[in-house]
């Protein structure tokens, strides 16, 4: 015993390798690290100078002094607000159809055996995996023969062909983890499929049901294609950003465009730092369990 | 009573269950319904469209010219049409370009940066929480931010790092944007792969140690085939993700020459810019058709599966 102990701490000590390995390491995170936070860390610091010493490359750039200035502008700008309220109304509107309309469609597909559930199952993951310019043309005019164009309603409409196949997908695989016990024992209670769902089912899913949302929320704030073809004045966030136009028309004001990127984001980024492990897990079972 | 239980259950096989199966499949319809509604008409509009000459202006006065988008003869002999229109195969080459490359690298990084974070070491929770971030980023604000880090006159690496005008350099372009989707991506990737990674029981490990195999050894012969699964699904899904791209290319490179590099902005030109239904519905249907080819060719010859 006490010959080996002293032969590790001889090992330890004295290899070289194996400090130079923990440097190397040590130097390989920090590489990664810088990596995958850089962009934003540089929008960031970009977000705090002044606008004149932006355009004056990254060296003095770093040496201006900070100032909250392009927050404060981007605040006074109808157009931010207005993109904020119409991404949290048509996000929100999808997201909440889609729960309610794929905690049925779930319970179904994960509880119940039926002719045709594979043939289902694969339709709507190819309706989720489907290029959505396939359906714009036929989807811009039935938008505008319901007179929804520039409605959030249209908007909504349309975010359900990737929220409700996502939805549905997420959730399955969910139901499927809630033991048979659950349901047997309702079923012996004479419970109907209906009474199961939401007073068996439908409690124990929370966790899923904040997973699944949240996901099909960050999709929905983001989309950018179906945003900028359906909407005009009601612009949501991602249109917003992407035709940010200042006080000058000749020079991108990139100062509150990094700092309106910025506002954006940090709320995304606290929710997924919040809800981490859902989104591993759901992002997992979405797309590597099936 | 018992005699009278064979003739009920030949009326309903299966018993009680298959009559609870069967309630419960409608509530599949308000899914399935909507499905139709927002994905299979605007699909079917979008296919008839294709062999009409409509315009965005109003729709319903179109004319219908069978294939006459996709390719047509006029007298004199000229051909047209999508179909030999070699900018749209322009577009339709720079996307798989953009689909192989990207892909290519992100599955690389993914795989080294999975790897790694499957490792012990202090600050390992730290490290997955920092992947989280590029994820989260909208795709229209990291483009911004690579947008302006790229500018030649005072972006990060336009000017700081010297790179100069890779926007505007016709041949490194793509590139540049294909920097940008391997940022944005990688930390997706290399979730998935990790997840597939801590799938992978330690005893196989303990038992290559024993044997005395190497690291390198191990990672070739016990992750990499064990990760198999995992792997297929991450690129499928994000081939299939690629080949739509639309939102970085319109906001680094405006319209015109994202339609130069993007099938889906190509489309979008023709249909909504140009106003030409017809014809940006044929490119529509032509991405939806490679896209379908290119997944069938995955999930056959790769036997993917998804349950």
């Amino acid at each position: 015993m006490t010959i080996q102990r002293t032969d590790q701490v001889v090992k330890t000590t004295v290899r070289p390798t194996v400090v130079i390995q923990s440097v190397l390491f040590t130097v390989l995170l920090l590489v990664i690290a810088a990596y995958l936070l850089l962009p934003f860390v540089w929008g960031v610091i970009t977000s705090f100078k002044p606008a004149s010493a932006i355009f004056e490359g990254p060296a003095k750039m770093m040496a201006a002094p900070w100032t909250l200035d392009n927050y404060a502008q981007v605040f006074a700008y109808p157009g931010f607000y207005k993109g904020l309220l119409n991404s949290t109304i048509v996000s929100l509107g999808a997201v909440l159809l889609s729960l309610v309309v794929g905690v049925f469609a779930a319970y179904a597909l994960g509880k119940y055996k039926f002719y045709g559930k594979t043939v289902i199952m694969y339709v709507i993951l190819a309706v989720s995996m489907f290029p959505q310019i396939a359906v714009l043309s036929g989807l811009y005019t039935m938008i505008q023969q319901a007179k929804l164009y520039d409605n959030p309603l249209g908007l909504i409409f349309s975010y359900l062909i990737f929220t409700i196949p996502f939805s549905v997908w997420v959730l399955t695989s969910f139901v499927r983890e809630i033991p048979n016990e659950l349901e047997e024992a309702a079923m012996m209670d004479g419970a109907t499929p209906l009474q199961t769902l939401i007073q068996v089912i439908l409690p124990v899913m929370g966790p899923a049901l904040v997973t699944t949302g949240l996901l099909a929320f960050i999709n929905a704030w983001n989309e950018y294609l179906f945003a900028l073809t359906f909407m005009s004045q009601n612009r949501t966030i991602p249109v917003v950003i992407a035709n940010y136009s200042g006080s000058s028309q000749y020079e991108t004001p990139w100062a509150n465009i990094m700092a309106a990127s910025i506002l954006v984001t940090v709320p995304l980024i606290v929710l997924v730092l919040i809800f981490q492990k859902n989104i591993v897990s759901g992002l997992t079972s979405g797309a590597v369990k099936g | 009573m018992t005699k009278s239980q064979p003739a009920l259950q030949r009326r309903k096989p299966g018993g009680v269950l298959a009559v609870r199966a069967r309630t419960a499949v409608w509530f599949l319809v308000p899914a399935l319904l909507i499905i139709v509604l927002v994905a299979g008409y605007p699909l079917f509009k979008t296919i008839s469209y294709s062999f009409t000459n409509a315009s965005l202006v109003d729709p319903s006065i179109a004319e219908n010219i069978g294939i006459g988008n996709y390719w047509y003869k006029t007298d004199d002999g000229q051909i047209g049409g999508i179909l030999v229109d070699p900018k749209w195969w322009q577009s339709v080459g720079n996307t798989v370009l953009f689909a192989v490359a990207s892909v290519f690298l992100e599955f690389v990084f993914g795989l080294g940066i999975a790897y790694v974070l499957n490792m012990k070491f202090p600050g390992q929770s730290l490290m997955r929480t920092a992947m989280l971030v590029p994820w989260a980023i909208p795709t229209v604000v990291s483009a911004q931010m690579w947008y302006f880090m790229y500018n030649d006159t005072f972006g990060l690496i336009g000017q700081g790092m010297g790179a100069g005008a890779v926007l505007a350099d016709s041949s490194k372009v793509i590139w540049a944007i294909i920097a940008v989707d391997v940022w944005k991506t990688t930390p997706f990737m290399a979730l998935l792969l990790l997840a597939g990674m801590q799938g992978i029981s330690a005893d196989i490990y303990e038992a290559a140690n024993v044997d005395g195999a190497s690291k390198w050894t191990q990672f070739w012969r016990i992750t990499l085939p064990l990760l198999k699964p995992t792997a297929m699904i991450a690129l499928i899904f994000r081939t299939l993700d690629a080949l739509r791209v639309f939102d970085v290319m319109a906001v680094m490179l405006g319209t015109n020459k994202a339609a130069e590099t993007s099938m889906t902005a190509f489309a979008r030109r023709s249909m909504i810019d140009y106003q030409n239904l017809g014809e940006g519905s044929g490119v529509s249907v032509l991405i939806f058709l490679i896209i379908l080819a290119i997944t069938i060719l995955y999930v056959t010859t790769l036997r993917v599966r998804f349950d």
